[in-house]
């Protein structure tokens, strides 16, 4: 039976709630609602109020009663409705929760659900991708599955880490992808990108929902002639540099995507990486497509043009292909 | 090194008690004259130094009343909080030198520290934050059946802040097992409690989240233990979070570099005499629970007990700048 992104996500919680009594969840509208979208729906009348807590709108006490939990031994989910709003719990999320193990050496296994990303008109305050607010926070993991399958098992690792993790899981795959998941317990390892596609003329590096818009740019180049290879990060923070860097090593081009905007975007980063480590290995300059320097805006032909899709893709990747 | 008196079974529990809070509270300004009067101006301490001068009171009446399974919260002034769970004064002062002794070996100074084992969670710099993570702490002791409670201590200046809002709204709605300790001592920084806030009291805020409020002399130990008693039993019971306010004054500036100039000299003098390590000692002589050669006695004891703990941190090394990158992340 096909498993959809969302239920992936419901499923690996549902699993460590059962597999480890310390697992529970706190956020708004999660319990007696079952969340926003749906995402903990039954967990109140199967788990009970004790572990699955509804909070008031309070994102600085969701975040801090999560550490605190977190420092006591428990495993806690905190859901933000949505991840707009983890600028609200965003004083304790970075100066707190990512800095206790390096001052005083207290872990805070603790997991932040951030529903994140656009395409569903939800307008400047329900479509953002804040996760470079994270990555540039040493002490915290990020995490930013594309399929059902790693959001199974990047939710388990996630829970199962002694570390902050937050975890991006994008709006716009909750119910358009499905796949076919292995019955068994599995985990998907943090820190472990994937090469989602293989090619050899170029590779496009790239995580969360643009994965799925790189594989078909990748699609539609293949009939040009051109062989792209795709690079899912899954894990933004640890970045896993090797498996990018081998990628473009053996390309020797890269086309980097994200729906972040642009500046300081994960773009920035990747392309110092690469500079620094494989300089001599480019045959092209690297090319970015993001999201421009602009909030998220409401009305379609707006955000359509705000958005990194298949065609802008498949313009530059084609650019760099023949250069 | 540390060594807490015994409690005599032949005297009276008050006394036993007061001599207690004499000391820790001794402990506490010998500690804080040291590191701010000699060794900050030594250059020995070359970051900020923040003390609970004229304060100690509050620390030590209340976590006096903790027990093993209660897990404390402290603020920037009140470091007794850590004798009083068994840190020793040595790794205080090797906290406060960047030392690798200290409790966060180099890695934050001052009373940024803190150590489960003890039962002491580490503040941030950001006041109030610590203030939901008390609700989570107290979240977690019932979650796992422990009879335990949090003890959850802020400035009036963080009761400003929206986390702190956040977090006792949410430990009242929980009723979560938490003890919220403010030592109101009329300024932060430079601000004094009427620019802070409109209500004459901390504790005006208790009944906005329906959870009781209570005012303490924040200079009378003894007063400020009993009070906790109170706080700690109703917290204790499944009744919800209590909050104790303890009216005190800071006798310093914000800081050692900070000579206060805006406070009205008369306030100093007026709390001058209000000092609890002096009025707990006017205390005990008059009740007859100490001769003043015991109380010469005891100042002479915490004056060795202090060397040694510098000795003690001055010999401890600097951390290794090769473990820089080390402990961001769990080892694997």
């Amino acid at each position: 039976m096909s498993t959809t992104y969302l239920e992936a996500i419901r499923q690996g919680m549902w699993e460590e709630m059962e597999r480890d009594p310390n697992v529970f969840l706190l956020g708004e509208d999660i319990g007696v609602y079952g969340g926003a979208f749906k995402v903990t729906a039954g967990f109140f009348e199967h788990f009970g109020e004790k572990r699955v807590v509804d909070t008031p709108i309070s994102e600085a006490a969701i975040v801090g009663a999560a550490i605190g939990a977190g420092l006591m031994g428990l495993r806690p989910v905190a859901e933000m409705q949505f991840a707009d709003f983890i600028t609200c719990g965003f004083d304790q999320i970075v100066n707190f929760a990512a800095k206790c193990r390096y001052r005083w050496g207290a872990a805070v296994p603790m997991v932040v659900r951030a529903p994140s990303g656009g395409g569903i008109h939800g307008g400047p305050f329900h479509s953002q991708n804040p996760e470079m607010w994270f990555v540039r926070t040493p002490g915290l993991k990020v995490v930013a599955p594309a399929t059902a399958y790693d959001a199974k098992g990047l939710i388990k690792s996630a829970i199962r880490d002694n570390d902050p993790v937050i975890f991006f899981e994008h709006k716009g795959l909750y119910r358009r992808i499905k796949e076919d998941l292995p019955a068994e317990d599995y985990t998907v390892p943090i820190g472990v990108a994937k090469v989602a596609r293989e090619g050899r003329d170029l590779s496009i590096i790239t995580y969360g929902a643009m994965v799925w818009t790189a594989l078909e740019a990748a699609g539609k180049l293949a009939e040009e002639g051109a062989s792209v290879e795709v690079v899912d990060l899954r894990t933004l923070v640890p970045l896993d540099r090797e498996t990018v860097c081998a990628s473009v090593k053996k390309t020797s081009k890269a086309l980097l995507l994200h729906e972040d905007t642009r500046t300081g975007g994960m773009a920035g980063e990747l392309a110092a990486t690469l500079t620094e480590a494989v300089f001599e290995y480019l045959d092209g300059p690297i090319v970015r497509v993001t999201a421009p320097d602009t909030p998220v805006p409401y009305s379609p032909p707006l955000e359509q043009a705000f958005l990194p899709n298949v065609e802008k893709v498949v313009e530059k990747a084609r650019w760099l292909w023949r250069y | 090194m540390s060594t807490t008196p015994a409690i005599g079974m032949d005297r009276q529990p008050q006394a036993a008690l007061a001599e207690r809070c004499l000391y820790y509270m001794s402990m506490m300004r010998e500690i804080e004259d040291r590191i701010e009067r000699k060794l900050y101006r030594q250059g020995k301490i070359v970051g900020g130094v923040y003390v609970g001068r004229g304060q100690e009171a509050i620390p030590v009446g209340t976590a006096l009343v903790a027990r093993p399974d209660d897990v404390m919260l402290p603020a920037h002034r009140d470091l007794a909080v850590f004798l009083i769970r068994g840190v020793s004064a040595g790794r205080i002062f090797a906290q406060y030198m960047g030392r690798e002794g200290g409790l966060t070996r180099g890695r934050d100074g001052n009373m940024h520290m803190g150590d489960l084992k003890h039962g002491i969670v580490a503040i941030i710099s950001a006041l109030a934050a610590t203030v939901p993570v008390a609700a989570g702490v107290a979240m977690a002791l019932r979650y796992k059946g422990i009879e335990g409670v949090a003890f959850s201590y802020f400035g009036d200046g963080a009761t400003s802040r929206g986390d702190w809002h956040e977090g006792v709204n949410f430990a009242a709605v929980q009723k979560l097992p938490v003890v919220f300790i403010c030592n109101n001592n009329q300024y932060a920084y430079s601000t004094p409690l009427s620019a802070q806030m409109a209500c004459a009291n901390v504790a005006d805020r208790g009944p906005a989240y329906n959870i009781p409020a209570e005012i303490v002399d924040g200079n009378d130990v003894l007063a400020v233990h009993e009070a906790t008693q109170r706080a700690r039993a109703h917290a204790g019971s499944g009744k919800g979070p209590y909050l104790l306010e303890c009216k005190t004054f800071r006798m310093t500036g914000h800081s050692a570099h900070d000579a206060a100039h805006y406070v009205p000299q008369g306030l100093f003098e007026e709390w001058g005499k209000m000092d609890p390590i002096t009025r707990l000692e006017a205390r005990m002589l008059a009740e007859g629970w100490a001769g003043q050669e015991a109380l010469d006695r005891a100042r002479a004891a915490v004056h060795r007990e202090v060397d040694e703990a510098v000795a003690w941190a001055e010999q401890s090394p600097f951390p290794d700048a090769a473990t820089l990158e080390e402990d961001v992340y769990e080892s694997r």
